[in-house]
This record gives structure tokens, sequence and C-alpha cells, in this order.
């Protein structure tokens, strides 16, 4: 058993080319999901699977369009509801590897729903969700992830409703495995894609991505290098949660039960905060820290095991048939309460 | 089965054709129960039944009031029974609401039968009652009233069990279950078996039930007020196996029946919603089959769920009512576009918005054929009597996969929980359900098609060289790749209407009931079966040159549909809506139908649609 249960069957030897498909890439220039296309096109070889036993489900928006891009198995379905789809295509095929990709107001606007219950049934799935901040291809209104006050198209004045917290949200619903990473940090996404695959669970992946034709550099505090150098915080496990330049390095530790920002130096190595990924507790305070009161967490917040719910369902079945044999409808037809007519 | 029928000592049996008893009682009174029973009691005598369950949608309407009394109507025969029934021969009613809501459905002369103890203060302000109705003389005037005091005879029969006053009083509804039994000489047995097996973990509550029961039935026999009682023979029925059947388990039975034969497992995606929730429930106890349920967080992610477990090569099934087939509409075209086989039951209640949920309606007819976003046209099927959604929902699995399109049952209310003696079918002589997923890459195309059905390959993922991607975009045909084309756009919109127009090829000839030409054609569909066909059956003896036809395939429509309705000089329509198929019939062929339409959220009475009849062709001289 590999990567997301798909069935141990030999892969072929891939490039990243075998799983680029014919179809013209219709992003506008200049795209973030050109590298996070790429990325996932790359690491795709490292998953083992072969590629016919590999599905991208999509809901509507830019980043749906990716199934049409990757030369495996692919449903481009409708606004929010790929979790859904998904969760049926796995209870069907348990074989399959299947991953959603979703973005900020197709996986928690529309779909906010089917990602609640696809996280907290813990689907055996890999959610990738481009949180680009805004609605591009409805032309440039305001999105769920939206800071408040954001001044759109559909809010001239600002939009009035605070933005939702995706890592947060995926925490809350009971997510086994909640990442953040960036478009524009190959490397890191790059191991992130990796780790969320191989997660057995519903695996939630939110990819900072840059819209440069509505929002351009929502994330600039993750793009410009001096502010990427005063905020980034790596997150790796059994390391201290340090970030910053060298000459001025900090630490985020816990006062009481709250986040505080300190100089490393003056904290003693006992008090500083070591990452865990498996304490989904603290990935839920690591959860709401970001810039510039606090840095900004990138890497696996949690990763823990769960129940998986096809499993459980698929196991009720395979015990039904291996206690009472398969099902016969002749059996069934007669059984109970008849009466004969001659 | 029933022993011989004879006298009690000192009453009269009366032989009769048929019967129509209805049990009314408060939500707590378990009426529904007591009904079940007598229809298995029915059923072993041999006749034919039709059943009609009432209850409110509230759960624990609160005790006494108007709004909640629950009922079940039955219909029982020696001759073919079609419906549960207009008027009631019997009327059982534990209280005064139940008298209150149901008396004027009952015969002059009819048989009435009340729970005196019910009829206290209390209760009597509760159903609006100024005064005791039992007390005044004009309802034994008019009915034969018998006053019992149930109640009181349930706790003298039970006194000495250590049962609570609540448990002793909750068994009162097997007294009426007992006393009606003896009424129309039914066997006890069935219900014997029932409380024995029921209650086999808790002694004195099977002792209690067995008493109450049998003190029921000796009530009618030894007490003075019953003169006479009756005898319904066995109906002569095709020979054969039978049990009861209701449309939702058909419903769901239909679906493991299509999953055996086909080897696939199914994924049967469902939200809770009344009158469809029992299907739900029913495939969730047969894992055997591989049938796998997903209790999905809303209407939306149940349709969408059965949609990718299609994309997957499992068969995607997803049941509603028809505020949850609204909310579908979407994820429907998408299967639609998509080309992938999905069955959509929609278990029909009066509407709009939420209506009334647990009553019956035929009012979604053009929601199916048309209730969604553009062209998005679907196979709709409609089951004609609770047994016969067995065959229906077979039927829909065979066609959505033969022609991968959606394909949507119109069931409702009435069939869903209606139940009829059902003539078990042998699984064997059913037609095959042949499933040839595509695993051949040389030709490949996601949009090639059968040149006969028009469907295209499915392929199951997994299959190698087979890779491919499809969604809710237009896509150009044989390629599928995304076309924004208008000329491919315009093909694409025909070719899926004539994909669903083929399934005609799948139609059986119409069965005309009744002459092939002449005066009047009655058009049904749907649950009003029985009722239209007992209403034509009577103005044929009554000598009118009437026959009928009720369509199963309501998209497409049979292709002899057209030639059949220009026979008869004139054309009737009845449903339980007000006028959809009349406006289909009329815009589809030209012709001159006329409708016959109620919407009270009960099935049509058969008497309501003979008078239709006669109006059109006048009555007979």
């Amino acid at each position: 058993m590999s990567a997301g249960g798909a069935e141990a069957k030999e892969a072929p030897k891939y490039t990243k080319k075998d799983f680029e498909s014919d179809q013209d890439v219709r992003w506008c220039p200049g795209c973030g999901d050109y590298a996070i296309l790429s990325a996932v096109q790359k690491t795709m070889p490292d998953l083992g699977i072969p590629k016919e036993d590999i599905v991208f489900i999509s809901g509507i928006g830019c980043s749906s369009r990716f199934p049409y891009y990757m030369n495996t198995y692919g449903f481009h379905t409708i606004h929010g509801r790929a979790p859904a789809v998904a969760t049926g295509l796995r209870l069907a095929r348990p074989d399959l590897k299947v991953f959603i990709v979703t973005g900020d107001g197709d996986g928690l606007s529309i779909g906010g729903n089917h990602m609640l219950h696809v996280l907290r049934r813990n689907v055996n799935v890999t959610i990738l969700l481009f949180n680009n901040r805004i609605y591009g291809l409805t032309k440039g209104q305001y999105s769920p992830t939206s800071e408040l006050g954001k001044v759109t198209k559909s809010t001239p004045l600002g939009s009035a409703d605070r933005p939702v917290n995706p890592l947060a949200f995926a925490l809350g619903c009971g997510a086994t495995f909640v990442a953040r990473t960036v478009d524009r940090n190959i490397a890191h996404m790059e191991e992130m894609l990796r780790r969320a695959a191989h997660h057995k669970g519903a695996a939630f992946v939110e990819i900072l991505q840059n819209c440069n034709v509505y929002n351009d550099l929502a994330w600039n505090v993750m793009y410009d290098k001096e502010q990427k150098l005063q905020y980034e915080l790596r997150l790796e496990p059994g390391k201290p949660l340090l970030f910053g330049p060298q000459d001025d390095r900090r630490a985020v530790i816990m006062d009481g039960v709250r986040p505080k920002v300190v100089k490393a130096k003056d904290v003693a190595a006992s008090a500083l905060w070591v990452h865990d990924e498996t304490n989904v507790n603290a990935a839920k305070l690591l959860a709401d820290l970001f810039a510039p009161d606090f840095p900004v967490p990138i890497g696996v917040l949690a990763a823990v095991t769960g129940p998986v719910y096809e499993e459980i369902m698929l196991d009720q079945e395979q015990k039904a048939i291996s206690e009472r044999g398969p099902g016969d409808i002749a059996k069934l037809l007669t059984s109970g309460d008849t009466w004969r007519i001659s | 089965m029933s022993e011989t029928a004879a006298p009690a000592k000192g009453k009269s049996l009366k032989e009769l054709d048929r019967a129509v008893v209805r049990f009314a009682g408060d939500s707590g009174d378990g009426m529904q129960l007591t009904g079940e029973q007598f229809t298995t009691e029915s059923a072993w005598a041999g006749n034919d039944i039709a059943t009609l369950p009432n209850f409110p949608a509230e759960i624990r309407a609160p005790a006494g009031t108007l709004f909640g009394v629950s009922s079940f109507q039955l219909q029982f025969g020696s001759q073919r029974v079609y419906t549960p029934g207009d008027r009631l021969d019997c009327l059982v009613a534990m209280n005064p609401a139940a008298l209150k809501v149901h008396l004027r459905d009952l015969k002059p002369g009819g048989l009435l039968v009340v729970n005196t103890a019910a009829f206290d203060k209390r209760n009597l302000d509760k159903a609006g009652y100024a005064a005791n109705p039992l007390e005044e003389s004009t309802l034994a005037e008019r009915y034969r009233l018998h006053k019992v005091d149930m109640t009181a005879l349930t706790y003298e029969a039970i006194k000495d069990l250590p049962l609570g006053a609540k448990e002793k009083d909750r068994t009162k509804n097997f007294f009426a279950l007992g006393l009606v039994s003896w009424i129309y000489t039914r066997p006890l047995e069935p219900t014997l078996e029932w409380i024995t097996k029921k209650f086999a973990k808790n002694a004195s509550i099977a002792e209690a039930n067995t008493r109450v029961l049998k003190a029921g039935h000796a009530y009618g026999e030894t007490a003075e007020i019953f003169a006479e009682h009756y005898t319904i023979e066995p109906a002569e029925m095709a020979p054969g196996l039978y049990r009861a059947m209701t449309g939702n388990r058909a419903l769901a039975w239909g679906i493991l029946a299509a999953a055996q034969r086909s080897k696939i497992p199914v994924v049967y995606g469902a939200y809770p919603i009344t009158p469809a929730s029992d299907i739900l429930h029913e495939l969730a106890l047969h894992k055997r089959f591989r049938v796998r349920t997903i209790q999905a967080e809303d209407e939306i992610a149940a349709v969408t769920a059965a949609i990718g477990a299609a994309f997957g090569g499992a068969i995607g099934v997803t049941g509603s009512s028809g505020p949850g087939i609204a909310l579908k509409g979407e994820a429907i075209g998408l299967a639609v576009t998509a080309e992938l086989p999905l069955v959509i039951f929609d278990i029909q209640r009066g509407g709009p918005s939420t209506g009334l949920p647990t009553k019956t309606e035929q009012a979604d007819l053009m929601q199916a054929l048309y209730g969604r976003n553009s062209e998005s046209p679907v196979v709709v099927l409609a089951p004609a009597t609770p047994g016969d959604c067995f065959y229906i929902a077979y039927e829909a699995v065979r066609v959505a996969t033969k022609y991968m399109v959606p394909v949507m049952v119109l069931s409702d209310g009435f069939l869903a929980n209606g139940s009829e003696p059902w003539l078990i079918p042998d699984p064997e002589t059913l037609p095959p359900i042949e499933i040839g997923f595509r695993t051949e890459s040389a030709g490949f195309f996601p949009y090639l098609r059968d040149p006969a059905t028009l469907a295209r390959p499915w392929v199951r993922p997994g299959t190698p060289g087979l890779e491919h991607r499809i969604g809710g975009i237009e896509k150009q045909d044989v390629t599928g790749n995304i076309s924004y084309d208008p000329e491919n756009h315009d093909h694409m919109v025909r070719t899926r209407a004539e994909k669903v127009r083929r399934v005609a090829q799948e139609i059986p000839p119409t069965t005309i009931n009744g002459p092939a030409t002449g005066d009047l054609l009655v058009v049904g569909w749907g649950g009003t079966y029985g009722a239209i066909t007992a209403a034509v059956e009577r103005a044929q003896t009554e000598g009118r040159t009437v026959a009928s036809i009720h369509l199963r395939y309501m998209n497409p429509l049979p292709p002899d549909l057209g030639q059949i309705l220009r026979e008869y000089r004139r054309v009737l329509v009845p449903e339980i809506n007000s006028g959809q198929l009349v406006r289909v019939l009329r815009a589809e062929y030209l012709v001159d139908a006329v409708g016959f339409n109620r919407m009270r959220g009960l099935p049509l009475a058969s008497e309501e649609i003979l008078e239709a009849i006669n109006q059109l062709v006048g009555s007979p001289t």
C-alpha cells in the first residue's frame, strides 16, 4: 500500500513530461498556477503510482482548470462540489489516488460545506487549495479570504466581511493533515506536495498563490525578499519556532496560553516552542499567526492519523460479505413474510 | 391460511366482495402498525389489497389534536383491488380528533367503531367538539355506531401483568385490531407470530399484546352489539409466491437486483428527506450486495457523490423528494453533459417549498423534464404501483448504463408508503444489464459514440492508456476537448437530446386497457394507475367505449402514443397536479386533451375520475 491506498502495482519510471497533457494551458501569463502545475507534475513520478490510477477532481474557478493539464484521469465538475464528487469516487474506487484542486472561493465559499465534511470524514484525498484572496475567473470580486475592507468591483467602498483562515478552518473541521506553502517557493511546495500525497486520510494544503491580474502581490510578505526574510517561519518537526535574519533571530514562545514573539537570544533553550506535527492544539495556535504581529508559518502544521471514512465503510461491507456471503436477490425477494397462491 | 369461516354463535356471517377500512387515532396510538398488521392478515386471507398510510409531518404532534391524527386505510377484496378505496365501509376512531377528521369519508350506514374512553372533556375540547358527539342521536342514526371502552377492556385483560399504566395503555390498538379482525374474519396467526418475534426479549409485553389482541377478537364474538360479521373470499390472483411490497422498498430492491446482475458496486448518495429516507435505510441494510450508502451533508453532495462514483465505474444513484431534486439540478446537468450514467429517485410530495412533506402529489413532472438550466434532457420513468417500483428502478439502471445518461424516476408519497400484494418475480427473467467498460486504447476518444445508442464509452479510471479529462464545459464531440465553437455546441445540444430520444427503442408497445378506438382515452402516469383503472373498468361495465393507458416512460414518450391518441374522440388526463402531462401531450401531439386535476395531497378517488369520464362522454343512458 503506497500513497493514497493505491494498489501496490509497479509504476513505470516516469518523468515530469509523462504528466503533461496535450492541452494548451489557458491561465493568464504570469499566474501563480503555472508554478503549481509544474511542481505537481514534477512530484508525480515520486509517488510511485501508475498514472492511470491517479485522478484529479476540481470544481469551478481558475484553479479548477487544473485537471485538463494533467495527463491522468480528471474530472472538472461544478462549483464547490469537488470534495463530494471525490468522496463518491473514493467509495466506489478505493484503489485510486484522488487529488482535489480548488480555490478560496470554490473551496471555502460555495463549497465550504463539502470541504468541512470531506475533512471531518477524513476521506483519503489530497486537497490543494490555491488561495489568491480574490475571484479571478469572474473578474475580480473579493473572496472569503480577502482582507476586511477589500475594495473590488463588488465592494467599491470596501468589503464588510471578515476573512476566513483556511488553516484554522481545516483544523477546526478535524483535518488530519494541514500544511501551507507558497507558489513562489518551488522546493518547499514540492516537499509539501509529496508529504500531503503520502498522508493517509484527508490532506489539506493551502498554497498561497498570486493572481497577478486581480490581486497582484497579495502575498508580498512571502515574495518580497526583505519581508520574507523577516516573516517566514519554516515549520520543521522537532525544531524550535525560530525566524528572522541571523543577526535578529526571533522566537515564537508560549506566554501562558498566548503565542508571543521574543528575541531568540533572550530565551532559554528549554523555553522554546518546539514544533510537533502530532500536536493538533499547537497547530491551531500556529494557524492564527500572521504578519505583521507574528511570522507567517509555512510547512506542515499538523499530521496525525485518524479513521478513514471509506475504509470503515468498506470494512463493514467486507465483514457483511465474509460473514453471510454475497447478496442474493432471489433469496432476498422470498425472505420474510410470503404466501403462495395456487 | 384462514380456517373456513363459520358464523360466530348468534351472529350472521355475510359475504362481501370488498371492504374499505380505516384505522384512525392519535399519532401515539399505533395506527400505522395496526393497519400494517391488518394488511398482513388480509394478505394471509388471500385477498387483493391496496393501502394508504396517512400521517402527520410532526414526529410527536401534541396528543389529541386534529393535526396529530394518524391513519391507515386499506381496501381488500375477492376481486382485483386497484386503490385503497374512496369511501369507507368501516372507520375505527380511537379519539375525538380522529372522528372529527375522518367521519366525512365514512359511507352512510357504515360501521363506526370508537374508543369511548378517549371521549373526555379534554380531548373533545381539543377536537373542537362543544358536546360529546357520541351522545347525540345523529351519529347512531347515520352510521352503525359501536361505542367500545377499549381502554378499560384492555386494562381488564392485562391487569395482572407487571406493566406500567403507560405500557398497558399502549396495547389498546391491538384491541381494535383484534375486534376488526373478528368483524372481517381475518386470521390472527400472522399478528401473533409478529408479536412473538418482535417482543422475544420482553415476555410481559408479548403476553400483554397477545392477550389484548385476543380480547378484542373475543369481544366481537361475544358482545351483544355486533349482530353480523363478514367474510371476503380469496381473490383470484395469478398463481405464485407473493409478498407485501411498498414502493420505497421496491425501488431499493430493484437497485440491489441491478447491482447483482451488472456485477458492479452501487453508490447511493442521499440526504434524509420525507418520503424518500426509507430507500436509504433499506439500502444501508444490504451491504452484501456491494451497495455503499452515503448519508451526505446535503442534497448536492448526495448527487455529486453518485456522479463521482459513476465516473469511477460504479452505479451512481441518488434519491430525494421535490425540494431536494431542485437542489440537485445543476449536478444533474453535469451528468447530462459529462454523459455519465446516473439514477435519480424523486419521491414526489406536495409543494412548493416544504409543502406537504408526508402527503402525495405528482407535480414534479415538469421539474423532471425541464427543471435544469439550458437544455439538459434526461430520461424520465414513472412506476405505476408499489411493486412496479422494483422493475422501474432496475430499468433505470439498465437504461442509464446503456445510454450513458441520467434517468429520473418519479415515484410519489402514495407509492412510497403504500403496499400491495406483489407476485415475486424470478430475477433471472429480468433483462440483462450488460456493461462493457472500454479497455482498448487504440482509436479511443472520450466522446466517440456508439452508432445505435449514441452512448460514449464508459472507462474506469485505472485503465492504462485511456487517461482522459471530462467536465462541465462544452466539449467537442468525439475528442471531448473543451470547445466554444458555435456549430459544435448546436451539434452537441441536438446530440444529447437525440440520445435521450433513442431510448424510445427500449419501450414496449403500449398496453391499452379497453377498446382500440372509442369515445374516450384516459391517459395516466405514476401512482394514479389504480384509481384510473378502477374508474375506467366501471365505465366499461356501464357500457361506454372508454379505454385507458398508463405511461411508464415519460421521456421519451412511447413511439406508438401519437397514433393511439388519435383513435379516440376525447382524451382525459387525470393528474395530482394542475395539468402537467396534459400540457406535454397537447404540445407534442396537438391533441385536444383535457385534464382532471386535484391537488389535495391525497390519491385521486376512482369515483371522481368516473364522474369526469361521464362528463366528457355522457352518463350511460
